[in-house]
């Protein structure tokens, strides 16, 4: 459940990348259609971090350790939002390019996640 | 192109420093402070022993980001000269760092953020300070 849930939000983060660069490339600022993607995102990673925490209560451990495990899913809640927020204050294009590479750290901190969780 | 832009009122009158590519490097300079400080602060209190030299290196280059990062927001001519110093000790610090890490990696049980020229943070360490540099000497006020 969890991998798939990292998986889904990689995907999904570097979907928001390439469509927020696009946008970037364009000279255009984050439009409500980029907002929109965000919430998706953001929603995901909502899931994934109550998941987890949910893992963590029935017993289940991180094989990197816990704190770390917790601090890594709240960083990748906290990324694209703020991001988001920072084009809200920047209307050109490098607003755009700030929430794609937001979306590009949200989908290196999965990764992370990833070796985090996983044993071995 | 150092415009100075448009005082809105008195806090605007500064040179803003968070605009157009600024605010990209803002960004990523957060992302750095927040990515070092915790990790400095982790290390530190567990595992201090293991490795110091790497982690007090760690705990130097968090510092840096985080005062480059406030002195980006704050803006103003005396703080993009404070910003573009730590810039340039921070490429020094990396490049120091990074050779130091090739030379005698036995010095080294665990890794800095600054090991191999930020290896393990795909060289943003290595490319934001030079980005920085530029940005900062671009805005200079006319």
């Amino acid at each position: 459940m969890l991998d798939a849930l990292t998986v889904a939000v990689s995907v999904a983060a570097l979907a928001l990348a390439a469509w927020c660069g696009f946008a970037a490339y364009r000279d255009q600022p984050t439009k409500d259609w980029h907002f929109i993607g965000m919430a998706v995102v953001t929603f995901l990673v909502l899931v994934q971090l109550i998941v987890g925490i949910v893992q963590l209560v029935r017993g289940e451990t991180a094989e990197e350790g816990t704190v770390i495990f917790v601090s890594y899913l709240l960083g990748a809640l906290c990324a694209v939002p703020i991001a988001g927020f920072m084009s809200l204050a920047e209307r050109s294009r490098w607003g755009s390019a700030t929430v794609a590479a937001g979306a590009v750290v949200l989908a290196v901190l999965e990764v992370r996640l990833f070796d985090i969780w996983t044993v071995g | 192109m150092a415009e100075t832009v448009g005082a809105t009122e008195s806090a605007e009158r500064r040179t803003r420093l968070v605009k157009g590519p600024g605010m990209l490097l803002v960004w990523l300079y957060g992302v750095m402070s927040v990515g070092a400080v915790s990790r400095s602060i982790y290390q530190v209190s567990t595992e201090f022993d293991r490795a110091p030299l790497a982690y007090a290196l760690s705990a130097v280059a968090a510092v840096v980001y985080v005062f480059i990062t406030y002195t980006l927001v704050r803006g103003g001519e005396a703080a993009r000269r404070a910003a573009l110093v730590c810039c340039a000790a921070e490429l020094a610090g990396v490049l120091v760092v990074g050779t130091w890490t090739l030379v005698d990696p036995s010095a080294f049980p665990d890794a800095t953020v600054w090991s191999d020229f930020g290896y393990g943070y795909v060289f943003i360490p290595v490319l934001l300070p030079l980005t920085g540099i530029w940005w900062l000497r671009r805005s200079r006020t006319a």
